[in-house]
C-alpha cells in the first residue's frame, strides 16, 4: 500500500509540479545545513551537506564507493533475479493445482511469519560473509511478494477468455503465452516492484549482519570509524539504487501496460 | 429437408455432479443441422442452452450421448459469448488476428484478413483501437468479426447480444444477418428472445425446463432477406405465438 502511495506520490509530481518537489527538496536540504552549522552538535553526530559531499567525492575518487556499490548491486540484482525467477515458477504451479497450493501453504505462511531480519545472522553463520549468504536473504525477501502477486495474476485469469481459447483449440503453451502471461502481467508486474525495493533491504541487512564488501559493510565501518558522512554516503547510495531500480520496474510497467487507462 | 446435415446431435445428456445426486441440465437431446443453415436454440434460463453450447464447443464433455461433425473429427469452430470477451492487452485488429495466430497463420496474410472482417462488420480505420474504448455494440462486432476471421466449419453463438441495449441489439441483427448471408456459415445460436429467434433463424428448437429436451422445432418461413417490418406482421405474430405457447 505505501509502494503505491509513493507511485501515485512520483506521478502527480511529474504532472506538471516539479519545482514543488524540488523547493521542499532544498528546503530539507537547507534545514538540514541550518542544524548542523547552528545546532551546535558534533560532525560524527550530524555531518554537514557540504562536509558528507565532499566525504563522497573522496569515497568516489579513490574508487572505494565504486566497489562496495557495485558489490551490494550484484547482490541485489543476483537476489532478486533468483528469487522473482522462482517466485514466479512456483506461484504459477500453485495458481494451477489446488493440491500444490494445499502441500505448500503452510511453509510459505511459516516463511512470512519468520522476521528475515532475525535468520539473516543464521544465514550468515551458514553460508559465510560473502555475497551468497547476501543474495539468498535478498532471494527469500522478494521471493514472497512475487509468488503471491504471481498465484493472484494467474488465478484472476478470466474463465471466459479460457473458454475463448479453447474453443480455438490453443495448445497449453499457447495458452500460456498469449492468456495467461500478459492477463496475469498488471498484478505479477506490482510484485515485482514491491520485491525490488525489498530487494535492497535484504541485501542491506545481510551486509550489516556481517561482510567484507558492499554499502552496508560501508555504513558499518563508517559507524566504527565515527567517520559519520561516510555512513550517509553509503544511505544515500543506497536510497539512489532503491529508487533506480523502482523506476526501472515503473517504467517497464508503464512500456508494457500501456493497454490499461492510467 | 433433402441435404445431408453437417451436425448431429444424438441424445445427449448432461449432469452436473451435484450434493444430491447431480443436476441434470440436458436430458436426451436430439437433432440436426444442415449446412448453411441458420438454427436458433430458444429456452427459458435454466434451460440448459449454454451447456448445450458448450458441449457443442468442446469445452464441456457430454455426460452420455454423441456429437458427430460430418466433414472431420475437429471442426473448425468460431464461438461469440454473451460478452465480447475481448483481451484487453489486444488492439482491435490483434484481437481479430488470435485465431489465425493460433493456427500458425502467416502474419501479413492475417493482417490483411483482419483488414477484410473489419470492413465486413463496420469497422474500418478501429484496428488500432484499444476494446477499452469500444462501445457494447461495437465490442461485440468485432466478437463477431473474430469467430469468422478463420472461416470456421461452425458458428456458435451465446446470447451474444444480451448484454447490449435494445436498440443496439436489433441493429445488431440486421448486421448478423447480413453478415449471415455474405459468408454463408452454418450458425447455432442461443437465445431466449423469441423475436430475435424469429427474425434471425431458419428453424428454431425450443428447450424445455430444465432439464432441457427439445421440445419444438419450429422452420421459419418468412422470407430472406429479412426486414425490421416483418416482426409487425400477423404470420411473424403466429409463428412467435407458437413458440411461445411451447416455451410456456
Amino acid at each position: 500500500m505505501e509502494l503505491m502511495n509513493i507511485r501515485s506520490l512520483t506521478q502527480s509530481a511529474k504532472s506538471g509540479r516539479n519545482w514543488l518537489g524540488l523547493a521542499s527538496l532544498l528546503t530539507g536540504l537547507l534545514a538540514w545545513w541550518a542544524i548542523a552549522r547552528y545546532g551546535g552538535l558534533p560532525s560524527f553526530i550530524l555531518p554537514s551537506p557540504g562536509q558528507v559531499w565532499s566525504r563522497f567525492l573522496r569515497a568516489l575518487l579513490d574508487g572505494s564507493l565504486f566497489v562496495h556499490t557495485g558489490v551490494t548491486l550484484v547482490e541485489i540484482l543476483t537476489g532478486l533475479l533468483a528469487g522473482a525467477l522462482a517466485a514466479t515458477v512456483l506461484g504459477y504451479l500453485v495458481a494451477k493445482s489446488r493440491a500444490l497450493e494445499r502441500v505448500l501453504s503452510p511453509y510459505l505462511v511459516a516463511s512470512q511469519a519468520v522476521p528475515l531480519v532475525a535468520i539473516a545472522p543464521l544465514l550468515v553463520i551458514w553460508f559465510g560473509p560473502g555475497m551468497f549468504s547476501k543474495i539468498l536473504i535478498c532471494a527469500l525477501i522478494v521471493f514472497f511478494p512475487v509468488l503471491v502477486n504471481t498465484v493472484v495474476g494467474v488465478r484472476a485469469v478470466p474463465t471466459a477468455l479460457h473458454d475463448l481459447m479453447r474453443s480455438l483449440r490453443a495448445t497449453r503453451g499457447q495458452i500460456l503465452l498469449k492468456l495467461e502471461i500478459p492477463a496475469a502481467l498488471p498484478v505479477f508486474l506490482g510484485g515485482l516492484r514491491i520485491g525490488a525495493t525489498l530487494s535492497v533491504i535484504g541485501a542491506v541487512v545481510g551486509e550489516l549482519v556481517g561482510a567484507d564488501m558492499g554499502l552496508g559493510f560501508l555504513v558499518n565501518v563508517g559507524r566504527g570509524q565515527y567517520d559519520t558522512a561516510l555512513v550517509f554516503v553509503a544511505v544515500f547510495t543506497l536510497i539512489l539504487l532503491a529508487l533506480a531500480l523502482y523506476g526501472i520496474v515503473a517504467w517497464a510497467e508503464r512500456k508494457l501496460l500501456s493497454w490499461q487507462e492510467n | 429437408m433433402s441435404v445431408d446435415p453437417i451436425l448431429t446431435v444424438h441424445n445427449l445428456s448432461a449432469v452436473f455432479p451435484d450434493s444430491n445426486g447431480g443436476l441434470r441440465a440436458l436430458d436426451g437431446v436430439s437433432f440436426e443441422v444442415c449446412p448453411q443453415e441458420f438454427v436458433c436454440v430458444l429456452g427459458p434460463s435454466g434451460s440448459g442452452k449454454s451447456t448445450l453450447l458448450r458441449i457443442l464447443a468442446g469445452l464441456l464433455p457430454p455426460s452420455s450421448g454423441k456429437v458427430t461433425f460430418h466433414g472431420g473429427e475437429h471442426p473448425g469452430i468460431g464461438m461469440v459469448f454473451q460478452q465480447a470477451n475481448l483481451m484487453p492487452w489486444r488492439t482491435v485488429s490483434e484481437n481479430l488476428m488470435l485465431p489465425l495466430e493460433l493456427a500458425g497463420a502467416e502474419i501479413g496474410a492475417s493482417r490483411q484478413k483482419a483488414q477484410e472482417m473489419m470492413e465486413l462488420v463496420g469497422l474500418e480505420g478501429f484496428g488500432s483501437y484499444w476494446p477499452r474504448d469500444l462501445s457494447g455494440g461495437m465490442a461485440q462486432r468485432v466478437a463477431i468479426a473474430r469467430a469468422l476471421i478463420h472461416d470456421p466449419d461452425l458458428l456458435l453463438l451465446d446470447e451474444p447480444f444480451g448484454s447490449l441495449d435494445a436498440l443496439t441489439r436489433e441493429r445488431m441483427w440486421m448486421e448478423l444477418s447480413r453478415i449471415w448471408q455474405a459468408r454463408q456459415k452454418t450458425v447455432l445460436m442461443v437465445t431466449h428472445s423469441i423475436s430475435e429467434a424469429l427474425f434471425l433463424a431458419d428453424r428454431v428448437l425450443v428447450l424445455s425446463q430444465r432439464p432441457g429436451k427439445v421440445k419444438m422445432g419450429l422452420e421459419v418461413d418468412l422470407p430472406r432477406p429479412r426486414k425490421d417490418e416483418m416482426r409487425y406482421t400477423a404470420h411473424f405474430g403466429v409463428l412467435a405465438r407458437q413458440l411461445k405457447e411451447a416455451i410456456g
